[in-house]
């Protein structure tokens, strides 16, 4: 939170690098607070290490400090209406942890109890991640191939135009 | 960055020990916490501070990027595959139970090939990226 509240307010761009790769870093140990050591594990690496390296090569060409501006009302406006909307929404969840909540009474189960016979792994998350949302995970690894294709075609291709 | 000896030192220890965890992780996964997607990251970070510390010149010569890109296509093509094969086994697409006459060694088998086929583009992909970012930035 007091790290959030600091990238949005400081003008040092490579003291915001750094207070945004430590928020990751938070975010990763909440994470292994609750149980989810798989996600905590995906927020250290990628959020924490290689985001803020290429956030620090992105600074190279452009200035250190942000210039100061006019403060910008309505964006400010549109973000906090948006939070607050979030906020209210968050009053009609159930709390968390509690055994009778809708995720937990729909595929879970299944997955748990059954996971063990139909595909003989120990690890759940890595049996519902690679065979029974195999759709949804070669959308995640098309998109970060598409991803990496998108800056190489945008950057990279145009040196090698340059070059000859 | 090349005069510091102490960074060149740690990080000479370093690297292979991240390299050893990302393989860990990679095929470990199924036991433990992790998989293909983190193993790629922490490959690619291994990758990652042997450029920051001994230069963009010197990492592209260890790792080209011709490797790269045809790792990040090959990646991606290995996962699509495994599903054509599910496919030509007789079963859906990506229905590993068709990869093998036993079901859950054909889950075994496939899980396998894609967390292989994931890893493979995610590592790629993260380096390829941060090589283009720091290639543009160097001149």
């Amino acid at each position: 939170m007091i790290t959030a509240l600091y990238v949005a307010l400081s003008r040092d761009l490579l003291a915001v690098i750094m207070v945004f790769s430590a928020n990751s870093l938070l975010a990763a140990g909440m994470f292994m607070v609750m149980d989810a050591p798989d996600v905590g594990f995906t927020e250290a690496a990628v959020g924490a290490g290689v985001s803020t390296i290429l956030m620090l090569l992105a600074l190279r060409y452009c200035a250190r400090h942000e210039r100061p501006g006019r403060p910008q009302w309505l964006p400010f406006a549109v973000v906090a209406l948006t939070g607050a909307v979030l906020v209210w929404g968050t009053m009609d969840l159930p709390p968390v942890g509690e055994p009778g909540n809708p995720i937990h009474l729909h595929v879970a189960p299944r997955y748990l109890q059954e996971s063990g016979q139909e595909i003989g792994i120990p690890n759940v998350v890595t049996s519902v991640l690679a065979s029974y949302r195999g759709f949804d995970t070669l959308g995640e690894v098309i998109v970060v191939f598409t991803a990496g294709l998108g800056v190489w075609l945008l950057i990279g291709a145009r040196r090698r135009d340059e070059e000859q | 960055m090349r005069d510091v000896v102490i960074l060149r030192v740690v990080a000479k220890f370093l690297i292979p020990v991240i390299m050893l965890f990302a393989l860990y992780v990679q095929f470990h996964g199924e036991l433990g916490p992790g998989g293909a997607f983190q193993a790629g990251v922490i490959l690619a970070s291994a990758v990652i501070l042997h450029m920051l510390v001994f230069g963009l010149e010197t990492t592209r010569r260890v790792v080209p990027v011709a490797w790269l890109r045809a790792g990040a296509v090959l990646g991606a093509l290995l996962y699509g595959g495994t599903g054509v094969a599910a496919l030509v086994g007789g079963g859906n697409y990506l229905d590993y139970d068709a990869l093998a006459a036993d079901p859950v060694a054909g889950q075994h088998l496939g899980i396998i090939l894609i967390e292989l086929g994931v890893g493979l583009t995610v590592a790629s992909t993260m380096v390829l990226l941060v090589f283009t970012f720091a290639e543009r930035t160097r001149r």
